[in-house]
């Protein structure tokens, strides 16, 4: 009897602890933000009112926009940088693998909200990089990068690199190496190997890649907070200001549920694709 | 993440592809990926370079130029009294659910590693929760959790911040002790029955010490998120304010220099666990 159980007795403490705080709360935001709240008490009732959705996307595609920019820029930015330093860990790290791959979570050591703050003294126009550069006349007097989309941009690709580079090279290191050299011994070039064998191998490893970088990205608000300017809002900044400054916990939860529908729509369209039984491998 | 640990566990190196060996550019990858490297160090070098830097006249900010060396805010760490009150914050926060998470995501870890359907209907349920967990914008999980708090009157505080935080950590523990966990050997339990053991001595004689590397991975990387956690604190901490949460605060006015000297410190403490890991990793391999 007990034993039939187990594997159900194994998982019920922490199955009940995600359901209350992870699945419960998502469900509740959904039914907020069908609800109609008064500003006057903060009561909120039920009211099936889907309009919030068309009034909250109305106000805020602009933001919204600008985030699924700025992350997929950040996203494109990560994947190429990370794929060619994966790709050299797995095949040639050797006796230092660990080593590297410490170096490439090596940000993960200092705090995100330090790290973006450290961000904005680079690039700060004085800072160790510029000021030098105009310093020796390189760069106009006036040319400045913090309050703009491209400090947003650095940032966000600095901070979830990590997040690229380990799923990449997780899917690189699981090659089976004969295969590479079965396509060799068939006379392949080293550009119809990488393109016709190494490639296709890792496409899982990409879109979990791309999933665990671009969705986090989107949702982001720290780095647009500290680097970016006012007229590069993204949609992180303002569904933290509709819960905590406005309270206006119903245009808020609309918002924050359009977000995880973009991330539900990308881990099913893997699970589709490529099976769900691999999704977890690359975490 | 749990990659680390798989590689590790791997023990073997991988040969390279033989063709590979002798070509003009081989120098171009290495080269390419310790500029990579120094990429991501650089912004830590900038850290800890001004965590010495001297404030600018009048002012207990750090300053965006050079005003010279100074230790003065490593002999004066503990004097912004909000600072390390959030600091001590945060610890306690973080050994709190690291502790919760660290035993409910080893249970999860268990049963999904020992188990497969018919006999654990679900599983493949419970591994896409996971994975939505893991891969869901941070903060849409502060915000509902903010909004379910809301709705049942609950006040924001230490209270709502652990709840909060192992909701979050399970997922990755579950993660990191199942991959530690692949190549588990059951035959040492089924063993350790024959000879009599109940099930209980069983787990803690047997099956415990084999996973506990694993466990500690686990726990090591809830403290780590937790302790780095701004999102998920800013919507539920109220007016409980954690490390990142006040960092992120004082940059609206100018952070003062001890922000750098934390932020050392916890790399330095960091670096060295992850540096012992690997080592004691390597040995026992």
């Amino acid at each position: 009897m007990s034993k039939a159980l187990a594997p159900y007795l194994l998982s019920l403490p922490g199955g009940l602890w995600l359901l209350a705080l992870f699945l419960v709360p998502l469900v509740t935001m959904l039914s907020l933000s069908l609800q109609t709240c008064n500003f006057g008490t903060g009561a909120c009732v039920m009211t099936w009112h889907w309009g919030e959705f068309g009034q909250q996307l109305n106000l805020y595609h602009g933001q919204l926009l600008t985030s699924f920019y700025y992350a997929g820029a950040a996203t494109v930015i990560d994947l190429l940088v990370s794929f060619p330093i994966a790709y050299w860990i797995a095949f040639y790290g050797g006796r230092k693998k660990n080593f590297f791959l410490l170096m490439l979570l090596v940000p993960f050591f200092v705090s995100f909200v330090i790290r973006t703050v450290v961000w904005e003294f680079i690039l700060s126009d004085q800072g160790v990089v510029l000021g030098p550069l105009k310093h020796a006349h390189l760069l106009p007097q006036n040319f400045h990068v913090l309050a703009t989309g491209f400090a947003v941009v650095a940032g966000l690709a600095y901070n979830y690199l990590p997040f690229t580079a380990l799923p990449l090279y997780v899917a690189i290191e699981r090659i089976d190496k004969r295969v590479l050299d079965a396509a060799y011994d068939l006379y392949a070039t080293r550009r119809s190997a990488f393109s016709r064998v190494i490639l296709p191998l890792t496409i899982p490893g990409l879109f979990a890649a791309f999933l665990l970088t671009f969705v986090p990205a989107l949702g982001d608000y720290v780095n647009q907070q500290i680097l970016g300017g006012t007229s590069d809002t993204m949609i992180g900044t303002v569904i933290q200001n509709a819960f905590l400054v406005n309270l206006d916990y119903a245009g808020g939860s609309a918002l924050s549920a359009v977000l995880l529908a973009v991330a539900l729509i990308g881990i099913f369209a893997y699970a589709r694709l490529l099976g769900s039984r691999t999704i977890e491998d690359y975490l | 993440m749990s990659t680390i640990v798989a590689a590790r566990q791997s023990g073997e190196s991988i040969q390279a592809p033989r063709h590979h060996r002798r070509r003009p550019g081989r120098f171009v990858l290495p080269i390419y990926s310790w500029l990579v490297i120094a990429y991501l160090v650089f912004p830590i070098a900038v850290m800890i370079l001004y965590s010495f830097n001297k404030t600018g006249p009048g002012l207990q900010q750090v300053s965006f130029s050079w005003n010279g060396f100074t230790t003065q805010f490593y002999r004066e760490w503990n004097s912004v009294p909000q600072l390390s009150s959030s600091f001590w914050l945060s610890i306690r926060l973080a050994v709190t659910s690291a502790l919760i998470a660290t035993a409910l995501g080893t249970l999860l870890a268990l049963a999904m590693v020992r188990y497969r359907p018919p006999r654990f209907r679900g599983k493949s349920f419970v591994e896409q929760v996971l994975f939505l967990n893991i891969a869901a914008p941070e903060i849409v999980l502060g915000a509902s959790l903010l909004g379910l708090f809301v709705t049942m009157n609950l006040a924001r505080g230490f209270l709502t911040l652990v709840l909060a935080h192992v909701a979050f950590c399970i997922a990755y523990v579950a993660v990191t002790v199942r991959a530690r966990m692949s190549g588990f050997d059951t035959s040492l339990e089924e063993a350790a029955h024959d000879l009599g053991a109940s099930s209980w001595a069983t787990f803690w004689t047997v099956t415990f010490p084999l996973i506990l590397p694993g466990v500690l991975a686990g726990a090591l990387m809830s403290f780590a998120l937790s302790i780095d956690d701004f999102v998920t604190s800013n919507f539920v901490g109220g007016a409980n304010v954690p490390f990142p949460v006040w960092v992120y605060g004082a940059t609206r006015i100018g952070i003062p220099p001890q922000v750098f000297v934390f932020g050392t410190a916890i790399f330095a403490v960091g670096i060295a666990c992850a540096i012992a890991s690997i080592v004691l990793g390597r040995r026992q391999a």
